[in-house]
């Protein structure tokens, strides 16, 4: 067993017993770190990985939170119901909006991703049906496997397992010769296609697996607060994810995971002393971005030589 | 719809667009020179705003935070080039598009720090204040004004950059930055200067859409969006793409209200999707590689 299967078990672990020695508010914000980690990591495969830097990546995260939101109190409240049917709805927005973005690159990627994710926004801040601004509110969370999840233990093994899974799921596809056509066309797209690869084909099927478990973490998002409000589509939901992606490290999922930790710890240490919390996280942001671009990771990679 | 009617709306298109162009003309200049997309680049209109209204609050006067406005918002962006922007030329260019990002952060929450949270707006300049009778029908003189202001803008632009020497030197530096520094012009301090000018117009149309649209801390954040449309559409770092783009959006904005009312926001990314699906550079755009 590598180190790193050998820290994941215990990780887990730690994760699962963590309500038997926390308080009520720890154990939930450790669910929305994990929630958050989810959505980062998965924004981490298309930027660290595949290259492609998207400013738009909320547009998953608030279709799989509405998603869920609808099907949940429309349609029963079942597996099918909170995760498969959001995660595909997901999957669908990704294909379209990247069939678009995907005709271009850089900034004017960068461009149209937080367009298209701000249209969402547009379109649930007016249609009535979907709640207006007030979104939908009083969402239940599903019986799943024959367990109710509104009960807060099994919640809690619940965000745990579906995160875990998701984790397992992006090492496996950064790790795969999949992955690696990614890390080829990220360093040398030109060459890439040369030598034979559909690189849009890839390029496309990256920005959908990315979009399908961004959907995944909004619909766990929704479950986790029983509401969603078009701000998930906002271009702060991206930002912030940017933003735990690049204090993390780009192109390393764990420090996604350790970014969105640290963003949702600051943010809730601060917010109880301070009002300017944008202020600061603006200043983390260029911070990090002017010093340490590597995010915590890197820095740790040059201080104590952590292999990649 | 009466024709006079229609004939209202555009005109009201034709004045949101003229905002726009502004605005994006900004956007498009430093990106064509500095291959950065501004994402402050929407701050910097809202500092204008705000610095526009410190100044009448001091003065009681438009016209003079017409001309301070920019002013203050033209430093502002010369500090920020020279301090932050300028070490990260030899990164790769998201960094600097993401350290642009950081500053959308950082300038509402210190404008909201200053001036607090809450909607404020700029009184128009008072020749300006009465609507005139138009098509039969009542049409706010102010927003004639800004259409005027705007086109004027539009041609001096026009030829700063293609009848003077300094429009030259600009046009060489978004050609070739190296080749110009080579011909002994010191590029550096063209790129302070160009970003400057571009906060500066970003600023200016804080100030010029006071009127029209209140102000409040988020608006920075929120015109950025339509402001990235109109260079999309019309291709980025294309000074004749802004304008052209700026128009198309003002109309179809416009127009989006009166043809889908409940789901008006989404013209003019509909607009946007088409043409980034026949012309992916946009319409004036230099053709991607």
């Amino acid at each position: 067993m590598s180190w790193r299967a050998i820290a994941f078990a215990l990780a887990v672990l730690a994760a699962l017993v963590f309500p038997a020695v926390a308080g009520t508010y720890s154990v939930k914000l450790l669910q929305e770190i994990l929630i958050w980690g989810v959505f980062a990591m998965s924004l981490d495969v298309l930027m660290g990985y595949a290259g492609m830097v998207s400013f738009g990546h909320s547009a998953f995260f608030g279709v799989g939170g509405y998603v869920a939101a609808l099907a949940l109190t429309q349609w029963g409240a079942g597996t099918v119901t909170g995760l498969v049917v959001p995660a595909a709805a997901a999957a669908v927005a990704a294909v379209v909006i990247g069939y678009f973005s995907i005709r271009v690159s850089g900034v004017y990627f960068i461009m149209l991703t937080l367009a298209f994710s701000q249209m969402f926004y547009a379109v649930t801040f007016q249609v009535a049906w979907l709640g207006a601004e007030d979104g939908i509110v009083g969402v239940p969370r599903p019986v799943i496997l024959g367990v109710d999840l509104a009960t807060p233990g099994a919640f809690h093994v619940y965000v745990i397992g579906v995160a875990a899974a998701a984790t397992l799921l992006l090492a496996g596809i950064v790790r795969s010769p999949f992955g690696h056509v990614l890390r080829g066309i990220h360093d040398n797209e030109g060459r890439m296609q040369s030598i034979g690869y559909a690189v849009h084909r890839y390029k496309l099927l990256a920005f959908v697996i990315a979009g399908t478990v961004a959907g995944v973490a909004g619909a766990l998002y929704t479950q986790f607060a029983g509401s969603i409000t078009p701000e998930a589509f906002l271009w702060r939901t991206s930002g912030e994810a940017l933003l735990m992606v690049i204090i993390g490290g780009t192109g390393t999922l764990g420090g996604a995971l350790l970014g969105a930790a640290a963003f949702i710890l600051l943010q809730s240490f601060v917010s109880s002393y301070t009002e300017r919390w944008m202020l600061l996280l603006g200043a983390t942001f260029i911070l990090f971005v002017l010093f340490a671009p590597g995010g915590i990771v890197g820095a740790l990679r040059g201080r104590i030589g952590l292999r990649a | 719809m009466l024709l006079s009617d229609l004939l209202a709306q555009a005109l009201n298109g034709l004045s949101y667009g003229v905002l726009l162009f502004l605005l994006s003309v900004g956007l498009t200049l430093i990106f064509g020179m500095l291959d950065v997309v501004n994402l402050a680049h929407g701050s910097f209109y809202m500092l204008g705003a705000y610095a526009g209204l410190a100044t009448i609050a001091v003065t009681g006067n438009f016209w003079l935070a017409l001309l301070a406005a920019p002013l203050a918002v033209g430093l502002v962006g010369a500090l920020m080039e020279r301090t932050v922007l300028r070490p990260l030329y030899r990164r790769p260019p998201l960094d600097q598009v993401l350290l642009t990002f950081g500053f959308i952060y950082v300038f509402e929450d210190v404008v909201k720090w200053i001036w607090g949270g809450s909607i404020r707006s700029i009184p128009p300049p008072d020749i300006f204040a009465r609507s005139v009778n138009l098509f039969g029908g009542a049409f706010p003189s102010y927003r004639l004004f800004v259409i005027v202001f705007g086109l004027v803008v539009a041609v001096l632009l026009w030829l700063l950059i293609e009848r003077t020497r300094l429009g030259a030197v600009i046009r060489a530096g978004v050609y070739d930055a190296e080749m110009t520094s080579g011909m002994g012009i010191n590029i550096h301090r063209v790129f302070t200067g160009v970003f400057a000018f571009g906060a500066a117009l970003g600023g200016l149309s804080g100030v010029i859409a006071g009127p029209i649209q209140s102000a409040q801390p988020p608006m920075g954040a929120t015109i950025l969006v339509p402001a990235l449309i109109v260079v999309v559409v019309g291709g980025l770092g294309s000074l004749k793409g802004s304008l052209v783009g700026s128009l198309l959006i003002g109309q179809a904005e416009v127009w989006g209200k009166v043809w889908l009312p409940g789901v008006s926001m989404a013209m003019i990314y509909l607009v946007m999707a088409a043409v980034v699906l026949l012309r992916p550079q946009g319409l004036f755009g230099r053709p991607l590689k």
